[in-house]
């Protein structure tokens, strides 16, 4: 498979979007998926739960030194930034926000395009500022997947749009048609 | 050509991860600070980060300019360093404390605590006034330590920007906290300084977790989102360091994604709080720990 892992970064809107995606997946879907949501810093991890409920996927919170297994869905805990380590394992760090956000997508992106360089695919949804948008430049760059939620079929356009800036080769795609392109490469 | 491309970048990848090893061994050997066995991620992102803010091009011109340019290792270090902190940060696991450890603290006729790793001190005096409202201030000795002097000095003044003053009040309120948080601090301008008597029990002092050994015994640990920088073998020792500077029946508190659980010396502590990493750690062999 040319690809070995999917990162996903979601903002306002992001709860209704990941749903979509999470619950069109196959449910033999082998690439690992890690995201970052932005949301409270006093928040519990009932997001991680509630996925995890309704998708035959094993959805939970990322835990620190976690290996990325395949047909495992990662969410970054309300306020800790998420990183991918060299050896595929998942790392905490409470370090300043990014982009006004911790955790963080741009750390996500960036971290993960350092380990999957061309196998990864890096996913933007809808959200209200730019965080993700440099993360996808990278992760285009180094030869990876860049997939943005079409602005028109995105809750709030303005993460998209800034992506799209950023980052002008990548695909742009309604939300409905995100699973099934990604099924497709799962096959 | 898109794949020459694509070579190239992971190749220069491969380089790089190279260099960052050459320029850990060479910090570590030129200025005594080991991050050998530190998480990489987060240490790449930063080094690439000052990479950029130079206007440099690899990694091994860093390293030159940190074996050859006195000052340079301090920016190099307050890099690596994590410096994010707040008063009452997780006021649950204040509740927590307050609950769960200090009636067994108030039987002790003295008490020693250990803040490792406690970045400009928002946490340390969190816990003095803390110590103060229940009366065990007085006889309580408190180490609060960092490896890196500079937020050391800043932990020493006890002084820090009014502007997230509500925030730290509404985390005093929900961590139990007795009175009106405004006792403890006088504002002037855009700073507030906490109250000197708050430090008459406080040493503050260098120490390096990675490096450095047992100093003390004592009653209490608190050693919060430092592990999360670590991989599993430093994990371990900070652990056993800790365990070796614990009395029997002494605590432990991490960090809210810390967990004693899955390192090698689970089998000397019983749980506390689950929920909020409070461990206390055996007084004897027997199952029970009691």
């Amino acid at each position: 498979m040319a690809y070995k892992a999917i990162v996903i970064g979601s903002s306002a809107g992001g709860l209704i979007a990941l749903k979509t995606i999470i619950l069109g997946l196959r449910k033999d879907f082998m690439l690992p998926i890690i995201i970052v949501q932005h949301i409270s810093p006093h928040s519990d991890s009932f997001m991680a739960r509630y996925f995890n409920q309704i998708s035959p996927l094993h959805v939970k919170e990322a835990d620190e030194r976690e290996p990325v297994r395949s047909g495992h869905v990662y969410l970054a805990p309300p306020n800790f930034h998420l990183l991918v380590e060299e050896d595929q394992t998942l790392s905490l760090s409470v370090e300043e926000k990014v982009n006004f956000s911790r955790p963080s997508i741009d750390i996500l992106f960036e971290t993960a395009s350092y380990v999957w360089g061309k196998h990864l695919i890096g996913i933007i949804l809808t959200g209200a500022n730019n965080d993700g948008a440099s993360g996808l430049e990278k992760i285009a760059r180094a030869g990876g997947l860049a997939i943005i939620q079409s602005p028109e079929s995105a809750e709030v356009p303005i993460m998209p749009m800034s992506a799209m800036d950023h980052c002008p080769t990548a695909l742009i795609l309604p939300l409905n048609d995100i699973p099934d392109y990604l099924n497709k490469i799962n096959q | 050509m898109i794949q020459n491309d694509e070579h190239d970048q992971n190749k220069a990848n491969l380089t790089q991860n190279i260099e960052i090893e050459l320029f850990i061994e060479a910090i570590f050997r030129c200025h005594g600070y080991d991050f050998r066995n530190y998480n990489k991620a987060h240490i790449k992102r930063r080094l690439l980060f000052r990479l950029s803010a130079l206007g440099l091009k690899s990694i091994s011109e860093l390293q030159h300019k940190v074996l050859h340019e006195a000052d340079f290792f301090d920016i190099v270090l307050k890099d690596l360093s994590i410096n994010v902190t707040e008063m009452y940060r997780d006021p649950s696991f204040y509740a927590g404390l307050r609950k769960e450890v200090v009636p067994l603290l108030k039987t002790y006729p003295f008490i020693k605590i250990w803040h490792a790793g406690c970045a400009t001190g928002e946490e340390v005096y969190s816990f003095a006034i803390l110590l103060k409202e229940e009366g065990l201030y007085d006889r309580a000795q408190i180490y609060a330590t960092d490896f890196n002097p500079l937020v050391l000095e800043t932990a020493k003044k006890g002084i820090y920007p009014i502007n997230r003053i509500k925030e730290y009040t509404s985390n005093y309120q929900m961590a139990g906290g007795l009175n009106s948080f405004s006792d403890y601090y006088f504002a002037r301008y855009d700073a507030v300084i906490f109250n000197q008597d708050l430090k008459k029990n406080i040493v503050f002092a260098e120490h390096n977790l990675a490096t450095d050994s047992v100093f003390a015994e004592v009653n209490l640990i608190i050693c919060r989102n430092v592990l999360i920088y670590f991989n599993k073998e430093l994990q371990n020792k900070v652990i056993r360091l800790f365990t070796d500077s614990l009395t029997k029946g002494g605590f432990l508190g991490l960090g809210s994604k810390e967990n004693l659980m899955f390192t090698e010396m689970v089998d000397q502590y019983v749980v506390i709080d689950a929920k909020e990493k409070i461990y206390k750690k055996k007084v004897s062999d027997n199952k029970y720990g009691l």
